[in-house]
């Protein structure tokens, strides 16, 4: 079945993304590695898929009234992403993040005409869910769709992005993302299982920064709720350093331009096809590189230290 | 002897150390040696039942153990830990 064209909405317009060999990226001539570039959809990030499946429940459930302020903690794509189809359905939109993320990302939100609400730089994304989480509890207007708790998340990607892989890459061996929600590791992964259950799934995480663990014990830790491990067959931890290197060697070599968790996805794509004898890998690059040329990342000093303190992920 | 890394939130534990040595064969010899020389870090780090605690990853040459063989996992002379705090990533 060939992708429409011609849409009705941008909504619509959301998903079919191109998959695109990178041999010359490739480390091993007998495994063939794809990049699934989620920086194609309509608002730049794969998070077009799971802003439309976390409003779409929002509607459904029932619990959006007149007043209603849609609520969400995200570092920026998510809130780029809802802030779109926000904006179609007529819904007021209020994000929280941590007061470090990049400029390009509040300017987009401004642009849409956002409500920002920062939370401490140094509590990172854990911050910005129990701000919003506790936000929501005092004003009974605010609506959580919630992508670290809400099935309508991993959903998306077990109905749209497992889809679409399995449609142009049938002969999958290895799928490769990168783990924030878990949301993509968890829907992908799910559908691999039934219909490729000897398909490898990876995830590469990031190496959080020293000054972004501002946890005061381990118990503040957090595991999101959509997230489900037992669909993972590894999962490997990558550097802000690294995940640039593997960023800057992809546009050298294939001409794309990507974000960061693309090249730390890449950098663990890259561990896998060295180990592999042949076969076939799928890596998704969650975004363009757009959103991340204020910090430099093209041509900033990687032995420093301070790389590593980039909310960049 | 491993050389582990310790996040901050457990620091104070190791007297501020970012990293420290330990020895084992098993990333849970490795562990059992650390808690040992630092009891603090007992009850962080493992639950009552001798498991890795849920929020806690450990981390051999950048692979999570859990999908290794946990404390099982065998450890080489050169080979590095990390700990790590479970924290939300995501957009």
């Amino acid at each position: 079945m060939s992708a429409p064209r011609r849409y009705p909405s941008l909504v619509e317009a959301i998903g079919h993304t191109p998959l695109v060999e990178i041999p010359r990226f490739c480390p091993n001539p007998r495994v063939h590695l794809y990049a699934k570039l989620e920086g194609m959809n309509p608002t730049g990030s794969v998070k077009d898929r799971v802003a439309r499946y976390l409003v779409e429940s929002l509607e459904s459930s029932g619990r959006l009234t007149p007043d209603s302020i849609v609520l969400e903690p995200t570092s920026g794509n998510t809130g780029i992403a809802l802030a779109m189809i926000c904006k179609l359905r007529g819904l007021p939109l209020t994000v929280v993040m941590p007061a470090n993320v990049t400029r390009e990302r509040r300017q987009l939100l401004e642009i849409y005409g956002v409500t920002i609400v920062d939370s401490p730089a140094s509590l990172g994304s854990n911050g910005a869910v129990a701000l919003a989480r506790q936000m929501a509890a005092d004003d009974p207007r605010f609506v959580m769709p919630d992508q670290y708790a809400n099935p309508a998340n991993p959903r998306a990607h077990y109905e749209t992005t497992a889809v679409e892989i399995l449609e142009d890459c049938p002969e999958i061996d290895v799928f490769v993302a990168g783990l924030g929600t878990g949301g993509t590791l968890t829907g992908v992964g799910r559908r691999l299982r039934e219909e490729r259950p000897n398909a490898k799934v990876y995830a590469a995480e990031p190496m959080p920064g020293e000054m972004l663990q501002g946890l005061r014990s381990l118990d503040d830790g957090f595991v999101p709720e959509v997230f489900d491990a037992s669909v993972l067959d590894g999962k490997y931890l990558v550097t802000t350093a690294e995940s640039i290197e593997a960023l800057r060697r992809l546009t050298d070599v294939e001409g794309i331009f990507a974000g960061v968790s693309s090249g730390g996805v890449l950098a663990v794509a890259t561990r896998i096809a060295e180990q592999m004898e042949s076969g076939t890998i799928v890596a998704l690059l969650a975004d363009g590189g757009w959103k991340y040329l204020s910090e430099d990342v093209w041509s900033r000093d990687l032995d420093h230290e301070s790389v590593e303190e980039l909310n960049l992920w | 002897m491993t050389s582990v890394r310790i996040p901050p939130v457990l620091r104070t534990q190791v007297d501020g150390q970012k990293e420290v040595e330990a020895s084992g064969s098993t990333v849970g010899e490795v562990v059992t040696d650390l808690v040992t020389r630092y009891p603090e870090m007992g009850e962080q780090l493992l639950t009552p039942d001798g498991g890795l605690h849920r929020f806690v990853n450990v981390y051999l040459n950048g692979q999570d153990v859990r999908y290794l063989q946990l404390l099982d996992t065998p450890v080489a002379e050169r080979d590095a830990l990390i700990i790590l705090p479970a924290m939300a990533g995501g957009r």
